[in-house]
């Protein structure tokens, strides 16, 4: 698997820590995921219950990489000063990039998404962008500084999944030595699977687990998905083709017309 | 002096950012702040003089995707 930034993943499988039903089966979903990667972000904290201290211990508990985010960010100088924050709180330089340019989809802004980018890296940070699938953004982002592209599959908690297969297949092909992570829209395992038989380097996924009626049993799942759809890829799938091919030899075959 | 703190109106009879933080309950958090929509990182939350109608920021790790 390739590096994120000199860091080398144990799986390709990062896992969201919102919207779990509790505290608790958070906790028990991420560790039956083995999931290497944490998704955390920063939300106005209250003097009185502190609840993000809790959260964060347990987040600490779980001994993964934290990948902190800028959710919920539409502009560049939101974005750029959400990142600061986090860098201070989280003790990391990754961060999550995201731009949000339209509400109904939740798609990035690019032009913001590149600017920030760029303000970042320049700044150290090592920068995970939310992106789309196009490849003239993703050479500027590249050239902006970023080592790591994050394509959605689809909108953001829609659970459509890969939406553009082709488009997905031609980044993967364009920028071979790029970490490429599918960020979003991902529902189900199967699905995970396809991103990896594609040659993706790693799976970015919350909703589909943490709005599972069992979320513990569907991280399993998209584990197991994940590592069944690397191994895929490493072994080199057939090309498909369009008409049929007999399995079975059929030199000696009995006549018995 | 009254600011805004996360979006509501306070009322602290403080000098610094460093003060508002103890004096509104956030002594020893894990939080990152800023003032105004500028990040005023935690070396300088001492130092950091607040004026009438500022707003301050304070966040905490978050459940995120």
């Amino acid at each position: 698997m390739r590096d994120f930034y000199g860091t080398s993943l144990a799986n390709g499988f990062m896992l969201g820590t919102a919207q779990y039903p509790s505290p608790a089966i958070l906790a028990d979903a991420f560790k039956r995921s083995g999931a290497s990667v944490a998704t955390v972000s920063l939300r106005r904290e209250s003097g009185q219950d502190r609840a993000g201290q809790d959260f964060w211990q347990l987040i600490r508990d779980l001994n993964v990489h934290v990948l902190p985010n800028t959710a919920g960010c539409h502009s560049v100088k939101e974005a750029v000063t959400t990142a600061h924050m986090a860098r201070e709180v989280f003790g990391t330089k990754w961060i999550k990039l995201e731009v949000i340019g339209e509400e109904d989809t939740l798609q990035p802004d690019v032009f913001g998404l590149v600017e920030a980018a760029r303000i970042l890296s320049q700044d150290g940070f090592q920068v995970f962008p939310y992106t789309t699938e196009d490849l003239v953004v993703a050479d500027r982002l590249l050239d902006a500084g970023c080592e790591v592209l994050m394509p959605w599959g689809a909108p953001i908690g829609s659970g459509l999944g890969l939406n553009n297969l082709f488009g997905l297949r031609a980044m993967r092909a364009h920028f071979p030595d790029v970490p490429l992570v599918i960020d979003a829209g991902i529902g189900l395992p199967s699905q995970a699977a396809a991103a990896m038989e594609l040659g993706f380097d790693a799976v970015l996924l919350n909703t589909a687990v943490a709005k599972a009626g069992d979320p513990a049993v569907m991280a399993t799942a998209f584990a197991a998905a994940i590592t069944a759809g690397q191994m895929a890829h490493c072994a080199d799938p057939m090309e498909p083709r369009d008409m049929a091919s007999p399995s079975t030899p059929v030199i000696g075959k009995a006549f018995l017309e | 002096m009254k600011l805004q703190l996360n979006g509501a109106s306070v009322d602290a009879e403080v000098n610094t950012l460093a003060e508002l933080l103890i004096s509104e309950g956030f002594g020893g958090a894990k939080v990152a702040t800023a003032v105004n929509g500028a990040f005023v990182p935690v070396g300088l939350r001492d130092n950091h003089i607040l004026r009438e109608g500022d707003s301050v920021e304070v966040l905490a790790p978050m459940q995120g995707g």
